[in-house]
């Protein structure tokens, strides 16, 4: 699984709660993230990997089951981790097989589930075109939604896209816990294989208590809107 | 019991189980958050920067329980820092010594005589790379050269579990043989998160300090200073006996037998797991040794491995070390070996699982059946780039010296540290970037070979300043002159993660900055609010003409800063 938003989003902090509750039901795991320049104000993705025995903590290419968008220009990077596209047919014996396809099209069906923040962070810096002004001064717009959603929808058909930013806005003042109301969603929707009570357990030992009651006003939120 | 920790962590809960005594570090990523426990602790246990002897401290992030008296500080740089941790091993405590890569050159100095008159308190001094440059600016260092220049003992965990176990180890090796030895972490090792087994703390116990005078051990004075070469690689030769035999040097086979293979891997660090991975992936059964000492390496262990082999591919990041060595020992034991290596796998840039799954599908010749989408497949969007934080002060400084002066004309010096975004949209005034402290050292040289003829501003932070800028800046005064430098003092080191400095200190009683640039003989000194832009800008059009040296110090807190 791969999580991607931006510097300051709170990504770290959904990845180890997701790496507790890993923990608590049995699972190996093994996480992956990056601090320091590259945190700063830029992309940020992390990787974790459960199941019975876990090698390597990077999630390798076309292997993300489940994609978490903070921020939704951000899930274009992670196309890369998209499962291939297969098609189940029959092979010579009769066997059913899931037959992997050759490229990546529009409608491809891909095991990879997106669930995206509906929310668009400006870009404030990127690299100058050769067109850009003498000291690049030149903020680049973000890519309309629908544009963003239709290259997605080139990668996999299974998109969830979900106002959370605007939810936990109205309903809690803040959207600093984003992270944690998309990874409590994705686990009431079962895109994740994890029981949603751990997620309360795992914050207990996570977080600083100070912050604890509005990440379980988080978790009842999503809850609620599941 | 079981508990997640960071690569990090790891460290340091293994370093507490071993009963540390002494602490000393400078803080760059990927290495940062081995400090910041130890600073946690001395902080939770009201303490720092003097963690006093036997003192509780509590430790909820490492460990669950309090009572570890330990030393911590961060020390000016890490050549200080080194240099602390061997006072400590000197007068008998168990010592840490963490850095960046980078910290390690600045250290070099100090490591080599080290190794020569060896340790008295075991001593253990970490590492961290940092492939891929991620986090660091001037080069994609790999440290294992410093094994070989230095001779110290390298070991390299792949994961948190290994990182506790190897540092453990590492202690007791250090004991045993009174030689620092060095444990090399990369990115993907420090920053890697998993459930690690603790085991029991126990408990520090630095009472029995004392140097103890014995100069024929601890001055490397010629010609003493040859025979200590001798006993240096006596200990590596009993080292290397040793590793011959440790359980972090391994073979590891699914199902069938070493013997009846034909193809074999070898790996250490980090690769191991993409190794146990790319497996995995094609469904096939090698033999691997995995070799947790880097140096000395366990040459008889790797004849005997390859020795029945035709073909074996070494896996590892950056260059090829291992894959150099192995060639040289199949010369006398199988000098028909296949050897595969750097010739599949990339030596620029952090290796990859999927790396492994192409370069072992080529060595077996077997078919890579994944369907991978290609870099041309891949949407194409704006790329979001590392930012300075909203409100941060160092907008004020940069918007102010675009202001004051013909930015194509005049020549930006870069430094380390959150500034180095000055070479970014859309500031883009940086027209060198070094290492730490350089922005004034080379700011000298561009003026005396151009006798004076441009005009030169030069940035560095305040930590920066306090690490290596001190020596450059009185070198401009003695050697006579003239940039402009304005140090970026936010009153924190703030990339790493707001760590104190002698500058900011956790009590208010630090050593001003601008008392230091007065001592060093600057007439033209100004310590300026960036928030006050007029003034700003008047007084860098103004020292831009002067005929010494002239500082600026731009001060006002990072926005994190409490």
């Amino acid at each position: 699984m791969v999580i991607v938003g931006t510097g300051g989003q709170g990504v770290i902090t959904v990845l180890r709660i997701l790496a507790e509750v890993a923990l608590i039901e049995g699972y190996d795991v093994k996480t992956s993230e990056l601090h320091g320049l590259s945190q700063r104000g830029g992309s940020v993705e992390v990787h974790i990997k459960f199941g019975n025995k876990i090698h390597s903590p990077l999630v390798a290419q076309g292997k993300a089951d489940l994609i978490l968008g903070l921020e939704m220009q951000e899930c274009l990077k992670s196309c890369y981790f998209v499962h291939p596209h297969t098609k189940r047919e029959q092979d010579a014996k009769g066997t059913k097989i899931d037959k992997v396809s050759s490229r990546y099209g529009v409608g491809a069906n891909s095991k990879t589930s997106f669930l995206i923040n509906d929310y668009l962070i400006p870009i404030l810096s990127c690299p100058p075109e050769p067109s850009a002004q003498a000291d690049g001064r030149r903020v680049q717009k973000p890519w309309p939604k629908n544009k963003i959603l239709k290259t997605l929808k080139n990668w996999t058909k299974d998109i969830t896209l979900t106002p959370a930013a605007k939810i936990c806005e109205k309903e809690l003042g803040t959207k600093v816990v984003v992270g944690v109301y998309l990874l409590s969603l994705a686990a009431f929707k079962k895109l994740v294989p994890i029981k949603p009570a751990s997620i309360l357990k795992a914050m207990k030992k996570v977080l600083p208590s100070k912050y604890l009651e509005l990440n379980k006003k988080t978790f009842n939120l999503a809850r609620k809107n599941d | 019991m079981k508990k997640i920790l960071l690569g990090n962590e790891a460290i340091v809960r293994g370093a507490l189980e071993a009963g540390v005594n002494f602490v000393s570090t400078y803080p760059g990523t990927p290495a940062s958050e081995i400090g910041n426990t130890f600073y946690k602790i001395a902080k939770e246990a009201g303490v720092y920067p003097h963690t006093k002897r036997g003192q509780g401290a509590k430790i909820d992030e490492v460990s669950p329980r309090s009572g570890v008296g330990v030393y911590f500080e961060f020390s000016t740089n890490e050549k200080v820092a080194l240099e602390a941790g061997i006072g400590a091993s000197f007068s008998g405590l168990k010592t840490l010594v963490a850095m960046k890569h980078f910290g390690l050159n600045v250290a070099s100095d100090s490591l080599m005589p080290f190794c020569y008159t060896g340790s008295k308190g075991p001593t253990v001094i970490v590492v961290a790379d940092d492939p891929n440059c991620w986090s660091s600016a001037q080069s994609e260092q790999n440290s294992r050269a410093y094994s070989y220049l230095a001779h110290i003992p390298t070991l390299e965990p792949s994961d948190p579990q290994e990182c506790k176990d190897f540092i453990k180890l590492a202690f007791e090796i250090s004991e045993k043989f009174n030689l620092p030895i060095l444990i090399r972490l990369t990115t993907r090792v420090s920053h890697q998160r998993a459930p690690v087994k603790l085991g029991k703390l126990s408990g520090s116990h630095p009472d029995k300090a004392r140097f103890v005078k014995e100069p024929q051990r601890f001055v490397t004075m010629p010609p003493r200073v040859l025979e200590m070469k001798k006993e240096l690689f006596k200990k590596i030769e009993k080292i290397k006996e040793f590793s011959e035999k440790t359980f972090i040097n391994k073979i590891s086979l699914l199902t069938s037998d070493v013997n009846k293979q034909k193809t074999g891997i070898i790996t250490s660090g980090v690769s191991y797991l993409y190794v146990m991975e790319a497996l995995e992936e094609l469904k096939i059964d090698l033999p691997v040794l995995k070799l947790g000492f880097f140096y000395p390496l366990s040459e008889k262990k790797i004849k005997d491995f390859i020795k029945n082999l035709k073909k074996v591919l070494t896996v590892e990041e950056l260059e090829p070390y291992l894959e150099k060595e192995i060639t040289a020992l199949a010369k006398s034991v199988n000098p028909g070996l296949q050897i595969y290596g750097k010739a599949l796998l990339p030596e620029v840039g952090e290796l990859k699982p999927d790396h492994v799954v192409a370069a072992l599908a080529t060595v077996l010749k077997t078919h890579d059946r994944r369907v991978l989408a290609q870099r041309a497949d891949l949407p194409k969007f704006p790329k979001r780039l590392p930012n300075l934080c909203p409100g941060c002060p160092y907008w004020l400084v940069f918007g102010a010296a675009k202001k004051a002066v013909d930015f194509k004309k005049v020549i930006f010096g870069g430094d380390i540290g959150c500034y180095m975004l000055a070479g970014l949209p859309p500031h883009n005034i940086q027209d060198y970037l070094s290492c730490m402290g350089s922005s004034i050292g080379i700011a000298h040289g561009i003026k005396k070979a151009t006798a004076g003829q441009q005009k030169l501003i030069a940035f560095i932070g305040d930590s920066t300043f306090f690490h290596a800028g001190i020596p450059a800046l009185i070198n401009t005064v003695f050697n006579k002159s003239n940039p402009l430098i304005i140090v970026m003092d936010n009153q924190t080191m703030a990339m790493t993660g707001h760590q104190p400095h002698p500058g900011a200190p956790a009590k208010p009683d630090g050593i001003k900055i601008e008392n230091i640039v007065k001592a060093c003989g600057v007439k033209n000194l100004k310590v300026i609010d960036p928030i006050k832009q007029k003034e700003l800008i008047k007084t860098i059009k103004e020292f831009l003409n002067k005929k010494q040296v002239s500082v600026i110090i731009a001060r006002r807190p990072c926005i994190f800063v409490k």
